[in-house]
């Protein structure tokens, strides 16, 4: 018996603004401007939308970010779902899996699912961006003050202690982490919509500057303004609809904690483990039938440990399986199709997803990949702490 | 803000719940938590107990001895305080107790810092604030 859920659901609308250091409108306005775009893609009437779920990036946590006012900026009536939601980086594969369960359950038909974020401002530099507290003024307080205090800024600092552990453990070298920064860069040069689009060898990798060790400037994902929005519909009305749908057919979740004591092995194992069984269960596949892999990617190290952790390889081999460039063009992986989030944009899950539902829909041109079956899309969030994913399909059975 | 205070490290204060930590900081003393229903050690200064959600809790004195779990070094400066200690190391130390903090190795270059390294805490002391460094224990360097 297949699982309730298998092909229940659909994506069957994408809207993507400009992406990058792209100025003069609000989180407000580029979301609007990515939902209008969504239901322009999807042929839906804007009276057919009877759902939204927000989520805002770090503009959100500044304080302006986009959220439960938007329905009324969008002039939404009658909605039967709203929320607005923030598992950070695994946000936008959790609207999806949300919106599907109120679809399949009848309580909503045609959901949008919207991530805005204007990080960047005129005249300063992304590190700036995400340099979290270094910004803050006066004496931190309490515990959290010894982090301040040691020098501990950003995620950053979080990421490279974590790939440090990794390397330590299994011997994972730059040259594998570097593998995946140039296949992606490769992916990029034939993503119109990509910020990095330049090519970049394993030798650019390895003279790119130090952020902190053992993280190059290469390794690091780009800080991006703009706004995705995808519509997440029942499958039947999908099959109507103006695009090949991209069917659900698994989606998972995992969490795994870190009570910052002996015992959690959190640098290196990490909620893919959980949200894999989950959505593999669901969908009815394993890894040998994926044909490609959106996997988020704020970091090299984020794809290698995801990969591991969806077993495509054992813990620990994640470096060996990457270094033929399995992951790049013409390899036997199609990793991160679009640049990723290394070289494509930065819109927290909403990367690996939009990537996910053009690459299914086989609309991805100079970059699409022949087969696109079975496409798995992951999103993670703060240090490898929270895990969502999505898989997605252009058949509905 | 005067250009000296930005340009000085951030040094932190205690809040009610983390007083015990840095009252114990300023005496050389590494302070951490124990619920006194599970014996669960903690360090950062929750009310409840991350086991047993007990609210019973004891600071008690740990050994200051630990090992090198990860580390990484850091390059930019995100902070003027820091400007000129690039590049700087930034470790995660496992207690002999269980709980981990964050905190920088002194005595030992960057490049010879290993995972797994046997480390001990001392005090870097300033006026009101006495924060935790850790020196490797044997010279494997
Ligand atoms: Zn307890």
């Amino acid at each position: 018996m297949p699982h309730p859920m298998r092909g229940a659901t659909a994506i069957t609308g994408l809207g993507m603004t400009p992406m990058g250091r792209v100025f003069g409108k609000s989180a407000t306005e580029l979301a609007a401007d990515a939902v209008r775009l969504a239901i322009a893609d999807s042929g839906l009437r804007k009276e057919e939308i009877d759902g939204l779920l927000t989520n805002a990036g770090v503009t959100g946590t500044a304080g302006h970010g986009i959220g439960l006012p938007l329905q009324n900026y969008l002039g939404l009536a009658n909605l039967r779902l709203l929320n607005h939601m923030n598992a950070a980086g695994s946000t936008a594969a959790q609207m999806v899996q949300y919106a599907a369960l109120a679809i399949a359950a009848g309580m909503a038909n045609n959901v949008v699912c919207v991530f805005a974020d204007t990080p960047l401002q005129e005249g300063t530099s992304s590190g700036a961006a995400y340099g979290g507290a270094a910004r803050n003024p006066g004496r931190p307080r309490g515990m959290a003050g010894l982090y301040a205090a040691a020098g501990f800024f950003g995620a950053n600092t979080s990421y490279a202690l974590a790939t440090r552990r990794h390397m330590a453990l299994y011997g994972t070298t730059h040259d594998q982490l570097g593998t995946i920064a140039v296949g992606q860069r490769q992916w990029a040069t034939m993503n119109p919509s990509a910020q990095m689009r330049e090519p970049i060898t394993l030798e650019d990798y390895h003279a790119s500057r130090w952020i902190v060790e053992p993280l190059h400037l290469l390794d690091c994902c780009l800080v991006s303004n703009g706004a995705v929005a995808v519509i997440v519909s029942g499958a039947e009305r999908a099959e109507s609809l103006r695009q090949p749908p991209a069917f659900v057919l698994g989606m998972g979740q995992g969490h795994p904690g870190d009570v910052q004591r002996a015992g959690v092995e959190a640098e290196t194992e990490t909620g893919a483990k959980l949200a894999a069984e989950t959505a593999y269960r669901m969908a009815g596949v394993g890894p040998d039938d994926v044909d490609i892999c959106q996997l988020y990617d704020c970091y090299t190290y984020t794809v290698l440990v995801t990969l591991e952790d969806y077993g495509f390889c054992k813990k620990g081999e994640g470096g060996p399986f990457v270094e033929d460039g399995r992951l790049a063009p013409g390899g036997a992986l199609p990793t991160n199709t679009g640049g990723g989030e290394l070289s494509g944009y930065y819109m927290w899950g909403m990367t690996p997803l939009s990537e996910a539902v053009i690459q299914a829909r086989g609309q991805g041109a100079e970059r699409q990949v022949a087969k696109h079956d079975v496409v798995l899309c992951t999103g993670n969030g703060g240090v490898l702490s929270y895990h969502g994913c999505l898989i997605l399909s252009p058949h509905r059975s | 803000m005067a250009d000296t205070q930005a340009r000085s490290k951030p040094l932190p204060e205690a809040d009610e719940a983390s007083r015990p930590f840095y009252d114990g900081a300023l005496a050389g003393r590494l302070m951490l938590m124990r619920c006194d229903d599970c014996g669960t050690v903690r360090l950062p200064s929750r009310r409840h107990c991350d086991r047993c959600l007990s609210t019973e809790t004891t600071w008690v004195q740990a050994s200051g001895r630990g090992s090198v779990r990860t580390f990484a070094v850091m390059h930019r400066v995100y902070h003027p305080g820091f400007a000129d200690e690039v590049p700087y190391n930034i470790a995660v130390v496992e207690l002999a107790e269980g709980p981990r903090i964050v905190s920088n190795l002194v005595g030992v270059s960057n490049a010879d810092i290993r995972l797994g390294m046997p480390v001990e805490v001392e005090w870097e002391r300033h006026n009101d604030v006495a924060l935790p460094k850790f020196r490797p224990l044997t010279s494997d360097r």
